[in-house]
């Protein structure tokens, strides 16, 4: 094969470059801090801090409310958007009538911005007096909800989930439709009920995509911001303070860097021990 | 024959009211952009009311929406165009060009995105601030770019491997240079994997509200931020509020229904096909 020799080098190095400078620069900076004396509003004090920020983060008991509030904010969306992610994607990749038109209702939460859903279900949905909800509970006798005073986490995994349930959708029922239809047609020739199918076959085939849906939503859930910034600000109390919106309040609230830096560590040895299964699997699929 | 048309009717019927179910709060929204206030707020919420146009006026006229819009379309625009800069050549060179390397640059490339945002809110709000880059369209360019940039690496990557290697090598053959060969064989070739790529980013840019939330206040200040701004006082105006979000989303919904299947490529990194 007649082949010019190319160099790639000038080809790919500065995207490379940007990246590993983007990757490299903030870390080494949280890192940093993360052992330092550092606050914006006390610039006098400074100096070498060891290992008292994380002592001090770890033994602050708003750090573990933080932390299981994320657990359980991403345990919530994850478990909603798989469970009913795969029941609508089994029942989309049916032929029905409209059904182009139906997807594409169903998958327009996913395109709204964050602060907009948010607003849309704080304000006229779940409002207690005038929300929608609050109408319909009352039309039916149940006392209305002050949704985000009395179910603050739940509230925040609804929008949440009623955002990303588009996205498993997406996804499951793409996987879903690349199934055989020749492996199909021999089941429902062996005489395999709808139900057998769902779980013997369809089940199976999605595992994988199923495993890809959490992976992703768990690294997007643990930055989850905007949604808690626009309707409880973390509160009432901590009840809605997870892990991102702790450090924002530590760093851009209370101007505290070092502490601010050791949370931010923390995030990202969490968002890191996903990643490495993310990547893994990924990693099974390329072909170069 | 007559069970599987009962059958269609159906899933059509569960189907459908799942759909409605899910769109109703968008559909709700749209509705009460059209109300006046009053009307907005009512209990028992209403269906049939006279609509207006009254509030997409106010909006419009109130100087920070256009300011918040005009920003949203630069910023987006501008870290779109600069994560392809970058990404086009560097997907090219892997694309027809691979060695030992190319697997793991691809996988690193991907790890960065797993560095969650507020792992880095210090520093990187630290850098703005010493550089002077709090509140400008420049700032949050930069950082659509980088945080976009594995996405569009990987999204060229693949669509450039399914371009038709033949005429690039013919290319290559009369003598052409790198740059002739992106330019004049490579682009045409490939313009709509390029063109979906460069959709899917400017999505994820327009609804980005982590960065534009932290690193904004007024003057550059995208519609995620702006929209923001009514949760306090200005809350109380829904119909306003509403004119204003779908005024935010509409552009970003007929952009998502278009490249539907760009997105879980995009998404996924390949891994789900």
């Amino acid at each position: 094969m007649l082949n010019r020799r190319v160099n790639t080098l000038p080809l790919l190095s500065p995207a490379v470059f940007i990246l590993l400078l983007w990757m490299i620069a903030p870390l080494a900076m949280t890192l940093w801090f993360s052992f330092q004396r550092y606050n914006l509003l006390n610039p006098l004090t400074t100096g070498f801090a060891g290992f008292e920020n994380y002592k001090s983060l770890l033994t602050d008991p708003s750090l573990w409310k933080a932390m299981l509030n994320t657990i359980a904010l991403v345990g919530s969306v994850i478990t909603v958007t798989v469970v009913l992610g795969t029941l609508l994607a089994a029942l989309f990749d049916q032929e029905f009538f409209g059904r182009a038109v139906a997807r594409m209702l169903i998958i327009a939460p996913f395109f709204v911005m964050p602060t907009v859903s948010a607003l849309i279900w704080k304000n006229m949905l779940m409002h207690p007096v005038n929300g929608l909800l609050a109408f319909l509970m009352s039309s039916f006798g149940f006392k209305s909800i002050d949704w985000f005073g009395e179910w603050p986490m739940t509230s925040i995994v609804m929008i949440v989930s009623w955002q990303w349930l588009p996205f498993a959708l997406l996804i499951l029922l793409t996987a879903m439709q690349s199934l055989d239809q020749e492996q199909r047609e021999a089941a429902r020739m062996d005489g395999a009920r709808p139900v057998h199918m769902f779980f013997y076959i369809i089940l199976p085939h999605l595992s994988r995509a199923i495993s890809v849906v959490i992976m992703i939503e768990t690294i997007f859930f643990l930055s989850v911001f905007a949604e808690i910034f626009v309707t409880t600000s973390g509160g009432p109390g901590l009840a809605t303070t997870n892990l991102a919106f702790l450090i924002y309040i530590r760093s851009l609230l209370e101007y505290d860097v070092g502490g601010a830096s050791a949370g931010g560590v923390i995030a990202i040895v969490l968002a890191n021990i996903v990643a490495i299964f993310l990547i893994r699997t990924v990693a099974r699929t390329l072909e170069v | 024959m007559k069970r599987s048309f009962n059958k269609k009717i159906v899933i059509t019927l569960i189907a459908w009211s799942a759909a409605i179910f899910m769109f109703f709060p968008i559909f709700w929204m749209l509705l009460a952009g059209f109300k006046t206030e009053i009307d907005a707020i009512t209990t028992p919420p209403l269906l049939l009311f006279e609509p207006t146009l009254e509030n997409y006026e106010a909006v419009q006229q109130r100087a920070n929406y256009i300011k918040a819009a005009t920003n949203s379309v630069m910023i987006s625009g501008g870290a779109t165009l600069l994560a392809l800069v970058f990404s086009i050549p560097a997907a090219y060179a892997m694309a027809f060009f691979p060695t030992r390397r190319t697997r793991s640059t691809l996988l690193w490339m991907l790890s960065t995105k797993m560095l969650p945002p507020v792992g880095v809110l210090v520093p990187v709000y630290i850098l703005f601030r010493d550089f002077g880059l709090i509140d400008t369209r420049t700032g949050l360019i930069v950082i659509y770019a980088l945080i976009n940039l594995p996405i569009v690496v990987w999204l060229l990557y693949t669509f450039f491997k399914e371009a038709p290697k033949e005429i690039l090598e013919a290319g290559r053959m009369d003598g052409a240079t790198s740059r002739q060969e992106i330019f004049y064989l490579l682009m045409p070739l490939a313009l709509p994997g390029v063109a979906s790529t460069a959709l899917l980013s400017i999505i994820l840019c327009w609804n980005e509200a982590f960065w534009s939330l932290n690193l904004t206040t007024s003057d550059a200040a995208p519609l995620t931020a702006f929209i923001a701004s009514f949760s306090a006082p200005e809350g109380l105006f829904w119909a306003k509020l509403s004119a204003a979000s779908t005024m935010a989303i509409a552009p970003i919904l007929i952009f998502g229904w278009l490249s539907q299947r760009q997105l879980v490529r995009g998404l996924t990194f390949g891994a789900v096909k």
